[in-house]
């Protein structure tokens, strides 16, 4: 089982689209509502973050699973300037938008696995997935 | 999580038939609870959806959606509340590093306080917070007592840094016998070369000869002592000119002397001391010098724990910079 689709983030409103393509899937694999609602911020805040520091870039949604464990992965990948300092915005209370509880370390929160490659200048690929328990 | 479901049903039972201020307390119990299990708010706003539902079979359609509105706002709230419980573990675990480093310089600071000899000496040195940003030191062999007094401007951990330095610089030094505007000179020179130019430290160093009685001392930009006479009964300021350590590498410092005789006393202090305020402004240093008088015959030891208390109490024991005072007195 692999089915994947994406929506290209370039205007705000894409973010509602990924939005609506991650809860459309995290229905299907049978998430509850709560959880739904954990993987859909967690795709607003991705989308969110290439929306304004890279441009433009791709929300990807997955299907998948690992021996009887199904589960969600979410892919933000952007040709944007890349994070300097990872270390940095993955620090709670550290937010360049100004929010409490937000950015990246409340993606890590929210999913249960995350997985950030950057390169400085050339862009970020994000991966973060939720498992159905 | 099954079990606090079954206990938040039948709470929403109960107060759907009768509300009670009863059953409303029963809820406020279980938040606490919900709290230490690491429930977060959409959590609960689920559990009360589900239950609501069971309870009610004709439950609203719009209102069961509404519920779904409510936990995607939720959603922040919970993150926010997690990076809060985070932050504050952060703080615990800074504060209990700072306790340590604390603790280590208390050890690299540590001073022997030089006895049998015709000098009675009372030191006290209090942090402001937990790192010390005051110094003082002895140097002692058989016929020679230094002491060092030094103040770096600001406190915490930044001026605890510092104050190892000098340390270290009064280490290499050969002996109690070397001379103020030496002992000065030497540090000067480490100091220039090793802190930003945006740090300043103020030192005194006396040295004490005891065949001589005499006290010689030198100071670089530092709080001047108070000397005692105790024949007039009166105190004067021990001036001596000189700048802040570690402004420029060359620095003339002066040397003076004086002769303590019995009962005369001199008072070593960094700014902690003669920069005490109380609710209508700065202690006077008469007031300083009227609490020392007091208990002039005391032994030195007492003195100092005497005027720190005094002036503890005169601040509304709120102690807004490191203090420490130094007392020698001619026995």
């Amino acid at each position: 089982m692999n089915l994947r689709s994406s929506v290209d983030i370039i205007t705000e409103w894409d973010i509602v689209a990924a939005r609506q393509l991650g809860r459309n899937e995290a229905k299907d694999v049978g998430f509850g509502t709560v959880d739904q609602a954990r993987i859909t911020t967690a795709i607003s805040e991705l989308a969110r973050n290439i929306y304004l520091y890279a441009g433009k870039g791709n929300i990807e949604i997955k299907q998948i699973a690992e021996g009887n464990l199904k589960g969600l992965q979410v892919i933000a990948s952007d040709k944007g300037p890349g994070i300097a300092d990872v270390r940095k915005v993955m620090e709670d209370g550290f937010t360049t938008s100004g929010g409490l509880g937000a950015g990246l370390p409340g993606v890590k929160r929210l999913m249960d696995d995350f997985k950030i490659e950057t390169v400085f200048g050339e862009g970020t690929v994000i991966s973060a997935t939720k498992w159905l328990r | 999580m099954e079990e606090f479901k079954k206990q938040y049903k039948k709470i929403l039972e109960q107060y759907i038939l009768k509300q009670t201020e009863h059953n409303l307390y029963e809820g406020q119990n279980i938040s606490r609870q919900l709290i230490q299990k690491n429930i977060s708010p959409e959590e609960v706003i689920s559990i009360h959806k589900a239950s609501l539902e069971e309870i009610m079979s004709d439950l609203d359609g719009d209102v069961q959606h509404s519920f779904d509105l409510l936990i995607e706002v939720m959603i922040r709230y919970g993150l926010a509340l997690k990076e809060h419980q985070t932050l504050i573990q952060k703080q615990q675990n800074i504060k209990m590093e700072m306790e340590l480093a604390a603790n280590v310089q208390q050890t690299l600071l540590k001073t022997k306080v030089p006895k049998e000899i015709d000098l009675d000496i009372g030191i006290i040195t209090v942090p402001a917070k937990e790192m010390n940003g005051d110094y003082a030191h002895f140097l002692h062999d058989n016929t020679h007592v230094g002491i060092a007094v030094a103040d770096v401007i600001g406190k915490g951990i930044p001026a605890a840094l510092c104050m190892s330095m000098i340390k270290y610089g009064m280490d290499s030094l050969d002996g109690a016998e070397t001379d103020p505007v030496i002992v000065l000179d030497v540090i000067n020179r480490i100091v220039e070369k090793s802190v930003s130019d945006s740090m300043f430290i103020s030192m005194f160093y006396g040295k004490y000869d005891t065949s001589k009685s005499e006290f010689t001392y030198a100071s670089a930009g530092h709080e001047p002592p108070l000397f005692y006479c105790s024949e007039t009964s009166s105190f004067t300021e021990l001036q001596a000119k000189g700048l802040l350590l570690g402004v420029i590498p060359n620095v003339k410092y002066e040397q003076q002397s004086i002769t303590l005789n019995k009962g005369d006393f001199v008072v070593m202090m960094t700014d902690g001391v003669t920069e005490c305020r109380s609710k209508e402004g700065f202690i006077e240093q008469k007031t300083i010098m009227d609490i020392i008088e007091n208990v002039r015959d005391q032994p030195a030891q007492e003195m100092v724990e005497y005027v720190f208390h005094k002036l503890e109490e005169l601040q509304d024991f709120e102690q807004r910079d490191d203090f420490t005072l130094v007392i020698f007195k001619k026995i």
